[in-house]
């Protein structure tokens, strides 16, 4: 075996692990579209968050415009704070949006449905460390058969 | 009184044995191959990178089709066999292709390895280096070890890439899976820097693991026809159960803990 030789076979190898990699990167993992780091904050305050976890999308019509950075507890009144990262190419929501804890199909994850406000004439737009005061919390399975016996049970 | 002192006897040896596998790791550490013997290194990369290339291509094309063709099975149940590509991606990624790839690296190149600087001490060549006033562990050992930490990261990935593509062979070519949902929910599911870069750094570890047992087993081997071949079961059996050990460590600890 000529080192000539060996050298090219190396060679070879380095290039697949390239295209590996990089198949990894653009085809499986999708690096290349999230290419703006820069997203600014918000609040959301719910009553009950269901299954929605750190990370999970959060989804304007169905196009992901941010996630979950983070969820924890007020200590105040107990209920659970939801921490939004939003991307800040979406910087002009109007402060009369809501935000919905919703479930994709039957099974699928949680995630946050924001539905924007009605813009006026001079809307105030939410800009970072806003608290959204509109909310809707997550469906508990439960809790709806709860409501359907009891329902009946008054009829 | 013999039992106790047998105990402490075992103690002992294992405790050398351990004290002079790190220092021969720190030797290997410190003698990053330099400008002038690049060539053995690259050399090494050849003989324990390449030449695994095709039973690492062959297993990961056959594990990504296996595992599409049983998560079909399941998940067409439910309706959701989309969630093929994220499945077959994600164990992948995550798990099969730093494990498995280690596992064969481990019987592939590993016990060569050992072998080959067994018979080497054997054959009391690595003395006849030291009385040239050539390190062995400059001219024998570091290639081998950079050789293999820097090819098993790069068998890993390929490992993923192929079966990722076995998957897609069999779950969109001939089960008839959506090409696009395959793709997508896959896309939208793993993250770089969760995934990819976690199993990178696994497989990392992982090769510094086998190519560190099998180069010790080899350098430490008795020198005798029976001991290398003790020495080649050792570096096999050894290095499968750290990797398989090490593999719930690092799993837990990268995404057990939220």
């Amino acid at each position: 075996m000529t080192t000539r030789k060996t050298e090219l076979l190396v060679g070879i190898f380095v290039v697949l692990t390239l295209a590996a990699g990089l198949l990894l990167a653009l085809n499986v993992a999708n690096q290349g579209m999230s290419g703006s780091d820069q997203s600014y904050t918000l609040y959301a305050k719910f009553d009950n968050i269901g299954g929605l976890k750190p990370r999970s999308a959060v989804k304007v019509g169905g196009v992901t415009v941010g996630r979950v950075e983070s969820i924890y507890l007020d200590q105040d009144d107990f209920t659970p704070v939801v921490v939004l990262s939003i991307s800040e190419q979406y910087n002009n929501f109007p402060d009369t949006s809501s935000v919905a804890i919703l479930t994709s199909g039957l099974l699928g994850e949680q995630y946050i449905g924001f539905q924007p406000g009605f813009a006026f004439d001079d809307p105030v737009v939410l800009t970072d460390g806003d608290f959204i005061s509109d909310t809707k919390s997550a469906l508990v399975l439960e809790d709806l058969i709860g409501q359907f016996l009891f329902s009946r049970d008054s009829n | 009184m013999n039992y106790l002192q047998s105990i402490g006897y075992n103690t002992l040896n294992a405790l050398t044995g351990f004290g002079r596998a790190l220092l021969m790791l720190v030797g290997a550490i410190i003698a990053v191959p330099q400008r002038k013997n690049i060539r053995l290194t690259v050399h090494q990369i050849y003989v324990v990178g390449v030449q695994s290339l095709l039973i690492i291509m062959v297993s990961g094309l056959f594990i990504g089709m296996v595992m599409a063709l049983q998560g079909y099975t399941i998940l067409v149940n439910y309706g959701a066999e989309g969630s093929l590509g994220p499945m077959v991606a994600l164990s992948l990624l995550r798990e099969l292709g730093p494990v498995v790839t280690a596992l064969l690296f481990a019987g592939r190149a590993g016990s060569a390895l050992t072998a080959e600087i067994g018979l080497m001490k054997a054959t009391e060549q690595l003395s006849s280096l030291e009385m040239m006033a050539v390190d062995p562990l400059r001219r024998i050992i570091a290639p081998r070890f950079w050789a293999g930490v820097i090819a098993m990261p790069m068998l890993a990935l390929i490992f993923s890439a192929i079966g990722i593509l076995g998957g897609h062979l069999v779950g969109v070519d001939w089960l008839g899976v959506d090409a696009g949902s395959y793709w997508s929910i896959m896309q939208a599911t793993v993250e770089w820097d969760k995934d990819v870069v976690n199993g990178i750094i696994k497989s990392f570890v992982f090769a510094v693991v086998v190519t560190w047992i099998a180069i010790f087993k080899g350098y430490d081997a008795i020198p005798t026809s029976e001991g290398i071949s003790q020495a080649t079961t050792q570096t096999v059996v050894y290095s499968s159960l750290a990797v398989l050990g090490l593999d719930f460590v690092l799993t837990a600890l990268m995404f057990g803990i939220n």
